[in-house]
């Protein structure tokens, strides 16, 4: 009876606590960043992690040399353990080049076990009865250049996947012979392999603080690498104190307990359910940047310029698989911040007639604001360059694909799939990323003009009349007379796909063409995209870093996916586009390399082996308490820059969140009131006199 | 009885290497070893080295079932069917596909998906067999004939509308309870008041049907009568007679499910963000995790065999006319 008296008398009170807060109670009011993920992520190493999913945790802990300007656009790398970005010297006549790397002295690891020799030789039994390696003694020590050296011969070793490996291979000296070396000696798999016994040619310790990566050539692109986490310092520490034997089965390795020297430390690892980072006190401080580019100071991304980063004390990360809980706890105030899912977009956003986007009303009532960020990413149509019909550089095969360009409405399917979240790709570089013109210059001119300030699609005649010059008048062989049919190679999610398939088949028919969709698996798709067996298909590609090199080269003749398994999935081939690219990838941003690049976008679009796509813009939510947000599509260690105003957090949560009691103790009365017929009826029944038989 | 426990453990033995050998062909016949390496070393400047590679450190190289290659009981035994499954038969789970330890994650999700599973399980089978003793009692009546419209619309409806619905009412509009999320210990309860009050009423259709038609049969037979005409209470004739001797076929359904409540609820886990079993599972088929996958197949099977054997125990406990022979 107490309790009841006292839940009323709350109620009557007007109870200021919130019941529906899924967090402990006693972080409420802490000064902490609450997050979700919802794929968990596989690997935590910074040799093999290489997804995004991955990068917002191990970006946090590890520390390459460089980092991107969290504000600045176009993406510019700046120091973050390396005392400047090291320059390309070129040796032997440009045979090789060498970067000289200098770190800070004084940056130290974040407390952790491995550096605790005792630690090293820790009994079977201690180990089983551990809950978390952070239970044992913890140490530090000072980040020194052996152990960016020890990450580097780490690429090769024979026990881990790192998935640039090849392409590196092909640029450090001695690193391919050092992964063969490692190969045959890696025998006794228990034991730990401790590299820093293997010599690696071209990565050489000059003191404490500086070493020097020797490559083969020149590859400029080599700087945007030591951004990335496969260029971060490993203790070797780590490697031995994970290497013990029970380690393992109580999943306690290096690719679930990242040790690094960054911001954050990840102290509770649980995918299942939450990940949480902690602030890493051993951290030295890095002041917020003091520039952006124009607007930043007026969207307020300027208040803490000179102010030592992080700002958050935690962050917290939660596993929402489903997308409502995501969205409804996001406008609850239990999530800083939220991607919109699109099924809730209408509620979130509203597009004027103008197509201006904004908040509405529900949105901004609550000072939830909105930034938008186009990616630097491309998902394109693309074409089988083997294929007998659409495929090769002939006439006619190049008309039949410009006459495709030109049929598939892109701004359609952005409006109607996307709900306008992206931009048409007029060439194969992403926004932002230096060689792509704008406006005018940088339109398709076989699939767009440019009229009155905006690009248009060509009509829909000049499709047909290019396929009719093909040899296909009314999407008909004009010498068999045979219908023209062609295949579309894509992965599809379910029922839910059939209006975008609908769509696709409406765009071909638009010229007479019958497309036929081979709806398959991802598995069954990338077999025929390693075979080149498709004809058309669907594909994307996500920067690694924003270098013109980096989406050019997935046209390159060398990267052919059916001749050299390369990311050259269309198997495009085209001897000036190459040569192009050879010379392009080599030389820094100038206008030389700006023409060069202008002459292989002239190539793609005139061949078409891509027959349009788009770069999707993503939309991002967060809330009014949550300062310094700005999207960055390079940099994953944007968590030391973020701010929150815990007390307008914990106000609004509280206003937005009082429990509703009335609507339950309704549902309980009803039930009552219900069930007293039936009990009335039974005492009825108990009290009748037998009935005569 | 016990000779019968005995022989019914070694019958499953063939059970358990069939459904194995069912799993591994399904799965296999989906994906192949290429795939599963695909899958694991993601898309992005995968090498058919680093494939190879990754096979061969899992044990992937192999041929899937016959090895024409080696001789003698190598042929079977050197294949990636007999080594990926004779340490099962040990409750050696192996390693997942992403390196983690699969014994060591079942151990610690089991505590949520027990933790939602039971209570639902428990208050489940209490409301539903009060609902159907409820329909039986008020037999033939506009009670029994609406409540079994009740039921019948209950089972009618996905369990997703009950979960979304819910969710939306319990959580998002009367904010009482958080809508997803996972404590352990006492800090549970909150996460666990939404799915069970879901779990327990998505479940009420279906089995308070069945248990009323179970009431309905055992109210007709002849000791029923005579217990009415001694002169007993109507409620004494339902909960001392009627009840105890419709055990037999609820027994049947029920004893059989209690050791599933060890596998936990996919779809239920994962909407509410519980880190049970379920999820597990569902993640693990997501991500063409074979390790994982014929693991909880393999434990599956083996709690539906125990799961059968104890139905047969039970029968001997309320009906002593039953023997094990």
């Amino acid at each position: 009876m107490r309790p009841i008296l006292l839940l009323l008398a709350c109620l009557a009170a007007g109870c200021t606590d919130v019941w529906n807060d899924p967090y402990p109670a006693a972080d409420r009011g802490g000064n902490i960043l609450y997050s979700a993920f919802t794929e968990r992520p596989k690997h935590l190493d910074p040799v093999q992690s290489y997804t995004e999913d991955e990068a917002r945790f191990t970006q946090q802990v590890y520390e390459p040399p460089l980092q991107y300007h969290y504000l600045k656009r176009p993406y510019e790398l700046v120091p973050l353990t390396a005392l400047e970005v090291p320059r390309a010297v070129e040796v032997q006549g440009g045979k090789f080049t060498v970067y000289t790397i200098r770190i800070k002295r004084g940056i130290r690891y974040q407390p952790h076990p491995a550096f605790v020799p005792e630690n090293h030789a820790l009994a079977r039994e201690r180990i089983a009865g551990l809950q978390t390696p952070y239970a044992l003694a913890l140490g530090t020590r000072e980040l020194t250049a052996d152990d960016y050296i020890y990450e580097i011969k780490r690429l090769a070793s024979p026990r881990l996947h790192s998935p640039i490996l090849g392409l590196m291979s092909e640029y450090i000296v001695g690193l391919g012979e050092l992964a063969e070396r490692l190969r045959k000696f890696d025998t006794r798999k228990q034991d730990w392999l401790d590299l820093r016994k293997h010599r690696l040619e071209g990565v050489e310790k000059v003191d404490d603080y500086t070493y020097r990566v020797k490559l083969k050539g020149r590859y400029p692109q080599f700087v945007y690498w030591l951004a990335m986490p496969f260029f971060s310092p490993v203790p070797w520490e780590a490697e031995k104190f994970f290497q013990q034997p029970g380690m393992a089965q109580k999943n306690f390795t290096l690719d679930w307990w990242p040790v690094g020297t960054g911001a954050y430390m990840l102290t509770e690892n649980n995918p299942n359910a939450k990940m949480e980072l902690v602030r890493n006190p051993n951290f030295r401080g890095e002041p917020y940047p003091a520039e952006g580019e124009p607007g930043d100071a007026a969207a307020g991304l300027l208040e803490d310029a000179g102010k030592t980063m992080p700002f958050v004390e935690r962050v917290v990360f939660s596993r929402e698989k489903e997308s409502i809980p995501y969205w409804n706890k996001f406008l609850q105030g239990y999530y800083d911040s939220s991607a919109i899912p699109s099924d809730t977009f209408d509620q979130a956003v509203r597009v004027s007639v103008g197509g201006e986007v904004g908040l509405t009303a529900e949105m901004e009532a609550k000072g939830i604001k909105l930034r938008t960020s186009p990616d630097t990413t491309i998902l394109y149509l693309g074409v089988n360059w083997l294929d007998d019909v659409v495929g090769s550089p002939g006439e006619r095969a190049t008309r039949l694909r410009r006459a495709i360009a030109i049929a598939v409405d892109w701004e359609e399917f952005i409006s109607i799939f996307l709900n306008g979240r992206g931009r048409v790709a007029h060439d194969p570089l992403a926004p932002g990323i230096f060689g792509q013109r704008t406006g005018g210059e940088g339109i398709n001119p076989y699939t767009h003009v440019w009229k009155g300030g905006r690009a248009g699609r060509r009509p829909i005649e000049d499709a047909r009349r290019l396929l009719a010059e093909a040899g296909y008048p009314n999407g008909r062989d004009a010498k068999t007379g045979e219908p023209l049919v062609l295949y579309l190679d894509t992965v599809g999610r379910g029922p839910g796909d059939k209006p975008r398939f609908d769509w696709w088949r409406r765009q071909f028919a638009r010229i007479s063409v019958q497309l036929e969709i081979r709806d398959t698996d991802w598995n069954r798709f990338q077999e025929k995209i390693r075979k080149g067996s498709q004809q058309l298909y669907i594909l994307g590609w996500n920067a690694d870093y924003p270098d013109p090199e980096n989406f050019l080269f997935l046209l390159h003749g060398a990267q052919a996916r059916a001749k050299s398994q390369g990311e050259n999935t269309s198997n495009y081939e085209n001897a000036e586009f190459d040569t192009l690219f050879e010379r392009m990838k080599n030389i820094p941003n100038s206008p030389e390399r700006q023409r060069i690049i202008e002459r292989m976008v002239e190539l793609y679009r005139r061949d078409a082996p891509w027959v349009g796509g788009f770069h999707p813009v993503s939309y991002g939510l967060s809330h009014s308490w949550m300062m310094n947000g700005k999207p960055n599509n390079m940099a994953r260690n944007n968590l030391k820059y973020l701010r929150v105003d815990v007390e307008r957090r914990a106000a609004l949560r509280r206003a937005w969140n009082q429990p509703i009691v009335w609507p339950a103790l309704l549902v309980i009365a009803l039930l009552v009131a219900g069930s007293i017929p039936a009990f009335m009826s039974y005492r009825r029944r108990e009290r009748m006199a037998a009935k005569p038989a | 009885m016990f000779a019968y426990i005995v022989r019914r453990t070694l019958y499953a033995i063939p059970i358990l290497i069939g459904i194995n050998l069912i799993t591994f062909a399904l799965f296999f016949l989906v994906n192949t070893p290429d795939d599963v390496a695909r899958m694991q070393l993601g898309v992005k400047r995968v090498t058919p080295e680093a494939i190879e590679k990754w096979k061969a450190e899992r044990g992937y190289d192999k041929p899937l079932l016959w090895n024409a290659q080696a001789a003698g009981l190598a042929q079977a035994t050197n294949t990636i069917f007999f080594e990926k499954s004779v340490k099962l038969f040990a409750l050696d789970f192996g390693r997942a596909e992403d390196n983690r330890d699969i014994g060591n994650e079942i151990r610690t999700r089991m505590g949520p998906s027990l933790a939602l599973a039971i209570p639902v399980f428990l208050v489940g089978l209490a409301v539903n067999i009060t609902f159907a003793l409820g329909m039986a009692f008020f037999r033939a009546t506009y009670l029994d004939l609406w409540g079994v419209i009740l039921c019948v619309a209950m089972m009618s409806i996905s369990s997703l509308f009950y979960i979304i619905g819910g969710q939306y009412l319990v959580s998002k509009l009367w904010h009482l309870v958080p809508i997803s999320g996972y404590e352990g210990g006492v800090d549970a309860m909150k996460f666990l008041v939404l799915p069970v009050l879901i779990g327990v009423i998505g479940g009420i259709g279906a089995g308070s049907r069945w248990y009323r038609t179970l009431f309905l049969e055992e109210m007709g037979k002849d000791y029923v009568r005579t217990a009415r005409a001694k002169g007993l209470a109507e409620t004494t004739v339902m909960f001392r007679h009627v009840l105890q001797n419709a055990m037999i076929p609820i027994l049947t359904g029920v004893v059989v499910v209690i050791p599933l409540l060890f596998m936990g609820s996919l779809i239920t886990e994962s909407f509410f963000g519980i880190p049970g079993l379920g999820s597990y599972t569902i993640d693990a088929i997501q991500a063409q995790d074979f390790a994982v996958v014929r693991a909880m197949v393999f434990i599956g099977s083996v709690l539906y065999i125990a799961g059968l054997l104890l139905t047969d125990i039970s029968y001997t406990i309320v009906d002593p006319r039953v023997r094990l022979n």
